[in-house]
């Protein structure tokens, strides 16, 4: 029986979502690990590696956005209702704004707090804000509510992709896996 | 030639200090200067006299700042070489970028501040090397440890006041400063240098 064609990402997509994902979820549980940490060479490591992480994020969000924008998303099932369509999105639209915004505000936070990021320990990055004690705090809370934001919108984006798959039984969840996923 | 002028500077005006530190500008605590190139007042400016060090962490720098200091200064301008200058620093005072760590690194294995309160710099001697710098040699102790340093020092007269300012870099482990996990230098780099600026006024 010839297999029926699934409208599909392209490769180039599947590839940065995924590994968009895994840095999102290495960022936010150092950052979650790292903060609780007593005062030691561990700590201020991880602290670089998150910073590391986040600017590497900034990159590939970027060179995600451009992918997406010149390429055309398949479109959903006839199953899904128009609000469904919208609210998804709407989703989508959100995670994009806070996958710049989460790191921007880091970038912002530790630039405030007087330290500058040297990418991988080679490469030191624009200062777009100069040191400052009020901005530092405010940086700070920014970053915390849109990482708190960021986390409902990717657990109601895991919870959709499940539903879709487990319970509607569609191709949204298929059409973002790995090709080779998807052989029979 | 003996006229000296003192002028010092202890927290003169409560009030002053509070709102340099509330607008965010670092202060240089209590610091005095004395003179023999004038015989007018000359004191030093808390809002523009600075010890900072920069280190590097990560090959991040990161430039912290010792708030308390007291500064003398003898300046002969005609005889530069007869010129002395004597800092003490509070090893309590260094604010880091972040102050939650402030208290840190008053630890044993950092400045140890219980023991050692004082990091303190005596010239021992000065000698001119072209206009308006200073070759300074004398006695750096850090922690309980005394290594002879020597550094340019650059003199400025702007208007009235005159500044002094120089940088000089140093070995961290030389000082034991940041001992056990921290001797890493991978983490923080051995070299520290300390960057100061001490601006006088009539």
């Amino acid at each position: 029986m010839p297999q029926e064609s699934i409208p599909r990402y392209p490769e180039k997509s599947i590839l940065l979502h995924w590994l968009v994902a895994i840095l999102i979820i290495g960022a936010f549980a150092l950052g979650t690990y790292m903060t609780d940490l007593k005062f030691s060479p561990t700590k201020l490591k991880l602290y670089s590696w998150h910073k590391w992480i986040g600017v590497t994020l900034l990159a590939l969000v970027a060179l995600r956005l451009l992918v997406r924008l010149f390429s055309s998303a398949p479109p959903y099932p006839d199953s899904m209702k128009p609000w469904e369509k919208q609210l998804a999105n709407l989703t989508h639209i959100a995670l994009y704004g806070l996958m710049f915004a989460v790191p921007l505000s880091g970038y912002l936070y530790t630039y405030a707090a007087g330290f500058p990021v040297v990418y991988l320990g080679l490469i030191e990055l624009p200062a777009l804000v100069t040191p400052n004690p009020d901005m530092k705090d405010n940086f700070k809370e920014l970053h915390e509510a849109l990482t708190n934001g960021m986390l409902l919108l990717v657990l109601l984006h895991v919870a959709a992709a499940l539903k879709h798959h487990f319970i509607d039984k569609d191709n949204i969840l298929k059409r973002m896996l790995p090709r080779f996923s998807n052989k029979e | 030639m003996k006229n000296q002028v003192q002028a010092i500077q202890q927290p003169n005006s409560k009030a002053r200090f509070l709102n340099l530190a509330t607008s965010g500008i670092l202060i240089a605590g209590a610091a005095f200067v004395t003179t023999n190139s004038r015989a007018v007042n000359v004191q030093v400016d808390p809002a523009k006299s600075t010890v900072h060090v920069v280190f590097k962490q990560m090959n991040v720098p990161v430039q912290a700042q010792f708030k308390k200091f007291t500064a003398s200064i003898d300046y002969n301008s005609a005889k530069p070489e007869n010129s002395k200058a004597q800092v003490d620093i509070d090893a309590g005072s260094l604010n880091l970028p972040a102050p939650e760590y402030n208290a840190e690194v008053l630890k044993k294995e950092w400045f140890n501040a219980a023991q050692f309160p004082k990091a303190s710099f005596t010239s021992t001697t000065m000698k001119s090397s072209g206009a308006g710098k200073l070759e300074v040699t004398g006695n750096l102790t850090i922690k309980g440890k005394t290594v002879v340093v020597s550094f340019p020092l650059n003199i400025k007269t702007e208007g009235k006041s005159t500044s002094f300012e120089g940088s000089l870099p140093i070995k961290r482990l030389t000082f034991n400063i940041g001992e056990g996990d921290w001797k890493d230098t991978d983490m923080i780099a051995d070299e520290v240098v300390i960057k100061f600026k001490v601006v006088t006024n009539p």
